[in-house]
């Protein structure tokens, strides 16, 4: 049990200016540290792949709060998402968006590790695929050559996600069964958690949970441990405008785009006595440039719907609850790290009890 | 009182308010700044931020679920020019009050009977300038299109449809 302490309020002061010190860059560069700080707009532009980081953890779309946060935690991203998780605490919801429509834009990136030609083709985009892998001296930004030889197909607007156009030959299961409500989805941040859960909830869940988590998890599925044979159907990362439907305007208007990585994975077939073998699936969806954790996510949606498909469950990945309660790194540091604060008198209880033990046992060995 | 008569269609409203939205807040102070006879403008609400919630389908058209919160700025206004009132609103991603606040200034003007001049030289300028930029990243990403072949010996069996 942990009894509350106080005092120690000028000490504590000291460590957060102790802290801040420590943050600031003067250690290493003298005296001229002032100007050196680093900008948060620097940051958003050129560490972009962290900051998405932050906003999936966070939970939170945007850019500028998410840089601003890993500045003040010293680049400590889980730091960074609890900030942004207390942030968003002190606003109103205005609402939920109308869906997005993850394949209307054409995306800057848009990969298939299963179909080689496929309508619009296989576009590369902004990524370390590919790379060597070695470490720059210096950090240079070449010039994309201008494409002179032919402009681009006749529908350069459209690129359909791989699973609509496999969809058609329903060799690979549809995203929702005929008779459908499209209902309303339950929202983690408003409901307590129970399971089971639905599967949008899952998805909620994972997309908030923590990328390294996620990634062993979905490891952890290839290795064996609730093995799901997956394809990268499609990554896919661009931007997607964001529609919103105001009470006072009465319907839906555009408010701005934000940048999205998704993720489709075709996972090994399973038929039934009513149904034909198909292509299962598995989604991730993340804010920003995270195709790590798109495609973890996936991995994971997947094998968390082992119950649906009469998959034997024997795996950490395929069990909902230890998979959703864990993967929370706000909740997980939060416990784990509680264990540094004061513990005075739950130890001191421990140790008394200790002591009674070991003046017992010696009572004993004396008397024997 | 005047909230207009001529109601602006919504397909009209959509395509303004998306080039408002990706319009730079620098942009649209500029544009404010050379509009000439400037109406006296009332805030009737904010500019104030809040949260939406952000919803995607379960493998792109299934089921809704919750992918996470963004950040969005909102604000009503209200202008007043020689006993014309129009009023104007916007809803704009992210934390930029004063973005939202012009946004929802020139909405207030396409709902006036200043909406043509409105649209020839703030909307119509506005969606130039982002169309162009648009072209020339969708250019960049273009060029990163690939074309593997396949080195292994592809379907023995022909052009079948199944592989084993």
């Amino acid at each position: 049990m942990y009894v509350a302490v106080k005092g120690g309020e000028k000490a504590i002061a000291n460590a957060h200016a102790l802290l801040a010190q420590r943050g600031s860059g003067q250690e290493d560069s003298g005296e001229s540290a002032a100007q050196e700080r680093i900008a948060s707009r620097q940051l958003r532009g050129q560490m972009g792949v962290l900051v998405s980081r932050v906003m999936n953890e966070g939970s939170l779309y945007d850019p500028n709060l998410a840089a601003k946060a890993l500045l003040q935690a010293q680049g400590d991203v889980l730091e960074a998402v609890t900030l942004l998780r207390s942030y968003r605490t002190t606003l109103p919801r205005f609402g939920a968006t109308v869906a997005l429509d993850t394949g209307a834009l054409p995306p800057e990136r848009r990969i298939s590790a299963t179909f080689k030609d496929l309508p619009g083709g296989q576009q590369l985009g902004a990524t370390f695929d590919y790379t060597h892998r070695l470490l720059a001296e210096r950090l240079q930004v070449s010039e994309i050559p201008k494409d002179t030889e032919e402009e681009d197909d006749a529908a350069p607007g459209t690129m359909p996600r791989i699973t609509d156009l496999l969809g058609h030959g329903s060799l690979v299961e549809p995203d929702h069964p005929e008779d459908w409500a499209d209902e309303d989805p339950g929202d983690l941040t408003r409901e307590p958690t129970t399971f089971p859960m639905t599967r949008p909830e899952r998805l909620q869940a994972l997309a908030r949970g923590d990328e390294g988590f996620l990634l062993s998890l979905g490891y952890s599925t290839q290795r064996g441990f609730g093995n799901t044979h997956p394809f990268a159907g499609e990554v896919r990362v661009g931007e997607v405008e964001v529609l919103f439907e105001p009470a006072e305007i009465g319907y839906e208007v555009p408010i701005g785009r934000i940048e999205i990585t998704e993720c489709q994975m075709v996972n090994q077939f399973v038929g039934s006595a009513e149904k034909p073998p198909q292509f299962t699936r598995g989604y991730g969806l993340s804010f920003g440039r995270a195709e790590r954790k798109a495609m973890s996510m996936a991995l994971v949606d997947r094998a968390l719907r082992s119950e649906e498909f009469g998959e034997r469950r024997i795996s950490p990945a395929q069990d909902e609850e230890f998979v959703i309660s864990h993967a929370d790194n706000v909740q997980a540091a939060g416990f784990v790290e509680h264990l540094k604060l004061p513990h005075y008198v739950d130890f001191q209880a421990e140790l008394v009890l200790l002591r009674q033990l070991n003046a017992e046992f010696e009572g004993s060995e004396d008397a024997g | 009182m005047a909230e207009s008569s001529t109601a602006v269609p919504p397909e009209q409203r959509q395509r303004t308010a998306r080039v408002l939205a990706a319009a730079s807040q620098q942009e649209l102070a500029e544009l404010w700044h050379s509009w000439p006879q400037k109406p006296q403008v009332e805030y009737l609400r904010g500019p104030e931020s809040g949260l939406v919630m952000v919803q995607g389908r379960v493998g792109g058209t299934g089921d809704r679920f919750n992918l996470g919160e963004a950040t969005v700025t909102r604000a009503t206004v209200t202008l007043n020019a020689e006993g014309e009132e129009s009023t104007g609103t916007a809803y704009v991603l992210g934390s930029y009050p004063e973005h939202a606040g012009l946004a929802a200034i020139f909405d207030a003007l396409l709902n006036s009977s200043q909406r043509k001049r409105a649209m020839a030289e703030i909307i119509t300028v506005l969606e130039q300038r982002q169309n162009t930029r648009e072209a020339a990243r969708r250019a960049d990403a273009r060029s990163t299109v690939v074309d593997f072949f396949t080195v292994a010996r592809e379907n023995d069996g022909g052009e079948g449809d199944q592989d084993e």
